[in-house]
């Protein structure tokens, strides 16, 4: 029985520290900044408030004695803020790459029930239908501007390690260019259609071997050229593209296609283009604006991503709790008898819960300041790549955002509080006379 | 041993203390399990020993692409192939997207060259003659509820049929049993025929995704893999052939570096976790150094001090360690069992055997290493000194 | 009977630093089997090292130990530790028991150095606790324990081992005069039921009293020796 009691209590002890952390790091930002700024003004004006000040400066200026168990708490929180903020920055990255590639005046047409453009054939004469459509824009010269696109994959050695991985090959219509204007080619000049040229998007010819303006390749047994790099800006910047019509004929597609992408006069338009195409009886499609489609792409890794590092890093913030709590035990013990002088002086309760808060507190902010810092270093914009649903790669940089920091710096702030709160009380509980004993 | 009371009580000494550092301990291990079980899971470095006798062919370009059927026999005249399979990804999903599994149509032996699937031979036959016939995976009948007899219908995403429906249907003759546990990820694949599968769609008609090969010798795999390849040399239809292993290798390894990111995680947790409880052992064995001059006193000698603190540290880590594992197996077992299953492997291993071992290592590796120094000091107090309180 | 502990020429020299200090100048004193020696003198009168260098606590910086006939002044840490453990037992001043064992379990420290099986080990030192009259309080830890309690149980643990020398230094420094009566009077039962030979350091003449002789040493020379004088005393005393 004393076991199940003694396991009881150690459960309620562990629900006693989780739950109030989840709970800290579930406040919106506003709740916390404003905490923190009322906090300020108390211990600037009241008098207990002033009182906590000084006895924390007390408190620091033993930090020194205690410099192993205080760097338990800063390294512990660094590291916590550390792995959430890596984490997220990668979600945040791969979801911003994909997130700008699409609009919402622009939409994809794929054969009803394929779920990605790899796994979709539009036939040519669907295609044409698709572009008489009344709600896509024409250009100056009164040509519809719409994209029959073939996407297929290719495998190219990356530059570095030498392996080969699966490159999005994109065959792209003569409307190509009036559909993306966001486009720059950077180096050397557009392909010429008819003829066996592509051009590499720039986060593409960064990852891969042999995509250098004037490089050949060999797809499907017939040798193609590098004629330059285009920059997109969005997740295309990881493709190559080609003429659709070449594409076609080098991967004995015919005349079908993979998608149909078109720009339409304007967002509202899409549901009346929906509409039309559905009640088409010629064809058979799904209809999605680009920035519906593109944001599907990334939602399934994003939130694994997301849900991973959140895990860990909770694992990792229950470790630091413990690992704080045993500190901030310690460092009471060890004042028990400045602590009982100082209350028996006359100080009251309060001044000391906050002191050995505001102690904890400041360990965890620098502990947190010093994983968002090592961690924007290391990995603000580090390029990485990753499966895409296309079974190519894409490539994405890693994002720390200030709102990140802010919010590995949240989660520190709520590592501190907890990991101090109980120290705290019990300092403040601690009988005088058994305090000023204490040897 | 007779010295692991006195070791326990050590350890006990403070015990909330102690009780806090051990949460620590389990907080790492818990992650430890549950990261390297997603990491083996991608390194799909173990296989079953039938998989070392497979080769898969797939077009040099992407293995998106078809080849055509006309291989077949070619590649079964290779010296050093005792038999070939095809099969064709089809990709069809069961009322809802999310219900997402494999599914593929294959030439009838397909399931031949796969023994570590075990079907009923009744089974077995019933895939031959039913055109429409299907075989499931255990863990997928039991997810849907399905038995054999039942039709069952998958949506096409890639091929329609020939009158433009994409509605295919099936019936379920076979369910087969993966034994290994560590390979039960493959027990929620879906097989039909590829004979319906060729005469019904609309395109692609003739050709097939992939072969699988089976080795004579499993020692020749690289000469036979280049003499498949030579077969398509120059053709439109260039061949990639490797063994089934660095297939795997090579897709898992597009999807990121799952090792890195693993190991680097895991590198900022030991290191914390050595800082921490080095810290509590360094406290403890500081406030023990009189009570382990007594120890000496009484004529316990300098190396079993040495021992008794190390023997502390060790403890320490493996009563944390042992519940962060047990932990993590329990959490694993609940996420694979609600998760569906990703492709040929899930995303998670269970806790199993090899994992455990790698982790009673670091266990024990981390309290040496942790316990060292106060051990040291501990093994080097001179008596007289401790006593008098220096 | 050969004297049990044979010290002759005895130095010891500390180094603090660049400073030498002779704690011990050149010592010889003989202990008879049986005896109960009382070691007084001065602070800083080298009366703990004279005892710390019988007990095999520590080396000499010169002369020679023999306890028993076995020369200990040369021994390896090692060695002296084997020593230690079945030749001396010892109490302390602030009766050093380990805080997280009971009694029955510290009592049983010293066995674990030996052969002996659990059962072995646990009905020696119950030996020992009725011993020193303590067997009703086997399960309580020290803390449970009056001070006069925990130093029985000290005493207990310096004999469950049979050792061939009891030595205690200050072993009633910390207690009030009526736990320290109790104390004494157990050793001096030791003594004389049990043949045990006990060396005591103590800065108290009364605890002297419960001696067979008394040694006096003044800056690390045995300045005098009480001989039958003081034993004549004591018997008339315990008469």
């Amino acid at each position: 029985m004393n076991v199940f009691r003694k396991l009881g209590k150690a459960a309620t002890m562990l629900g006693a520290i989780v739950v109030p952390m989840i709970v800290l790091l579930a406040a919106p930002w506003w709740l916390v900044a404003a905490s923190v700024a009322a906090f300020a003004a108390w211990m600037a004006l009241t008098r207990a408030g002033r009182q906590a000040v000084s006895i924390t400066r007390v408190g620091i200026a033993t930090i020194t004695q205690r410099l192993g168990s205080s760097a338990v708490v800063v390294v512990g929180i660094a590291g916590v803020v550390g792995v959430l903020v890596a984490l997220l920055a990668m979600a945040a990255g791969f979801e911003a790459t994909l997130k700008q590639t699409g609009t919402d005046d622009t939409a994809i047409v794929l054969r009803a029930g394929a779920q990605t453009e790899n796994n979709s054939i539009v036939d040519h004469d669907s295609a044409q239908i698709v572009s008489q459509a009344p709600q896509v824009l024409k250009n100056s010269q009164g040509q519809p501007i719409a994209s029959p696109e073939l996407v297929v994959v290719a495998s190219l050695p990356k530059r570095g390690t030498g392996l080969t991985a699966n490159v999005e090959l994109r065959g792209v219509g003569e409307r190509a260019w009036d559909l993306r204007p966001n486009v720059k080619i950077t180096d050397g000049r557009k392909f010429q259609p008819g003829l066996r040229e592509l051009i590499a998007g720039k986060s593409a010819h960064e990852q891969f071997a042999g995509l250098d303006v004037g490089s050949s390749l060999k797809l499907n047994g017939q040798l193609w050229t590098v004629v330059g790099i285009f920059d997109s800006e969005d997740s295309h910047n990881s493709e190559i593209w080609a003429d659709t019509a070449v594409v076609g004929t080098t991967y004995r597609r015919g005349s079908s296609t993979t998608s149909v992408n078109v720009r339409l006069v304007d967002a509202g338009s899409f549901d009346a283009f929906k509409a039309a195409l559905a009640s088409d009886p010629r064809l058979q499609v799904d209809v999605m604006t680009t920035r519906d489609y593109y944001n599907r792409q990334s939602e399934t890794l994003t939130s694994e991503i997301r849900i991973l590092g959140t895990t860990v890093a909770l694992i990792m913030a229950i470790g630091a709790v413990f690992g704080a709590l045993n500190t901030m035990y310690a460092a009471v013990s060890a004042r028990a008898r400045e602590i009982a002088t100082l209350r028996a002086i006359g100080f009251r309760g309060a001044p000391v819960i906050v002191s050995v808060l505001l102690e904890t507190t400041l360990l965890a902010v620098v502990g947190g300041a010093i994983g968002a810092t090592l961690t924007w270093a290391i990995f603000d914009n580090y390029t990485a790549s990753t499966l895409g649903t296309n079974f190519s790669q894409v490539v994405f940089s890693f994002n720390v955002s200030p709102l990140l920091l802010w919010s590995g710096l949240k989660w520190a702030l709520a590592i501190g509080f907890v990991g101090g709160l109980f120290p705290a009380m019990r300092a403040a509980r601690m009988p005088v006379t058994e305090g000023l004993r204490e040897l | 041993m007779k010295y692991f009371h006195l070791i326990w009580a050590a350890l006990f000494r403070r015990k909330t203390r102690t009780l806090f550092t051990l949460f620590s301990v389990l907080a790492a291990f818990l992650l430890f399990g549950l990261l390297d079980s997603v990491r083996s899971a991608f390194a799909v470095g173990s296989s079953s020993v039938a998989a070392a006798e497979r080769l898969i062919t797939v077009s040099k370009i992407s293995f998106t692409l078809a080849l055509p059927k006309s291989l077949l026999a070619r590649i079964q005249a290779v010296p050093g192939v005792a038999d070939v399979t095809y099969a064709n990804w089809f990709g069809g999903i069961y009322q809802d997207p999310k219900n997402f599994f494999p599914s593929q149509a294959v030439a009838d032996n397909f399931l031949d060259l796969y023994p570590e699937w075990e079907l009923a031979p009744d089974q077995r036959k019933a895939f031959h003659d039913i055109r429409t016939g299907a075989v499931v995976g255990a863990t997928l009948a039991e997810k849907f509820h399905w038995k054999v007899g039942d039709k069952i219908p998958l949506q096409a995403t890639i091929f329609p049929q020939k009158d433009n429906s994409n509605t295919w249907t099936f019936d379920v003759v076979g369910i087969y049993h993966v034994a290994d546990p560590n390979l039960r990820g493959q027990e929620n694949n879906f097989f039909f025929k590829w004979d319906y599968f060729d005469e019904a769609r609309q395109f692609g008609n003739g050709t097939v995704g992939w072969y699988v090969v089976k080795l004579a010798d499993r020692n020749r795999a690289d000469q036979v893999a280049e003499a498949i390849d030579a077969l398509s040399a120059d053709s439109d239809h260039e061949t990639k052939t490797e063994s089934e292993q660095a297939f795997m290798a090579a897709m898992m390894g597009q999807f990121a570096d799952i090792g890195l990111i693993v190991g680097t995680i895991m590198g900022a947790v030991f290191f914390t976790l050595v800082l921490l409880t080095g810290n509590t052992m360094a406290q403890a064995v500081r406030e023990r150094i009189p009570e382990l001059a007594v120890l000496k006193t009484l004529g316990f000698t300098s190396r079993t001090v040495l021992g008794l603190v190390l023997g502390e540290s060790v403890l320490l880590l493996v009563l944390g360690g042992v519940a962060g594992l047990g932990l993590a197996g329990v959490v694993v077992s609940a996420v694979r069992t609600s998760l569906p299953a990703m492709g040929p492997t899930s995303p998670m291993v269970p806790v199993g055997q090899a994992i455990w071992l790698r982790g009673l290592g670091l266990m024990v590796l981390t309290g040496l290493v942790v316990g060292a120094l106060p051990a040291l000091k501990g093994m080097r107090l001179r008596i007289v000194d401790a006593l008098s309180g220096h | 009977m050969g004297a049990v502990v044979e010290i002759r020429d005895l130095s010891k020299v500390y180094e603090r630093g660049k400073q030498r200090v002779e704690v011990l100048h050149h010592v010889d004193l003989d202990i008879e089997e049986g005896d109960f020696v009382a070691l007084m003198g001065p602070s800083g009168s080298g009366k703990s090292t004279l005892l710390n260098l019988i007990g095999g606590l520590d080396s000499p910086t010169g002369g020679t130990v023999a306890v028993a006939g076995k020369r200990i002044d040369k021994l390896s840490e090692d060695a002296l530790a084997n020593w230690r453990a079945s030749n001396v037992g010892f109490v302390f001043q602030f009766y050093n028991l380990l805080p997280m064992l009971s009694a029955q379990k510290n009592v049983e420290l010293p066995l674990l150095l030996t052969r002996l099986s659990a059962a072995q080990r646990k009905r020696h030192a119950s030996t020992a606790l009725e011993l020193v009259g303590l067997a009703d309080r086997a399960a309580h830890k020290p803390s449970e324990l009056s001070g006069g309690q925990q130093q029985r149980v000290a005493i207990a643990r310096a004999i469950v081992s049979d050792p061939t020398l009891l030595v205690g230094d200050e072993p009633t420094g910390d207690l009030d005069r009526q736990s320290a009566v109790e104390i004494l009077t157990l050793l001096r039962e030791l003594n004389r039921d049990h043949g045990k030979t006990i060396i005591m350091v103590t800065h108290d003449p009364k605890a002297a009293e419960y001696a067979l002789r008394t040694l006096h040493l003044d800056k690390g020379t045995l300045v005098e020796t009480e001989g039958s004088a003081t034993r004549e005393r004591s018997e008339a005393l315990r008469a």
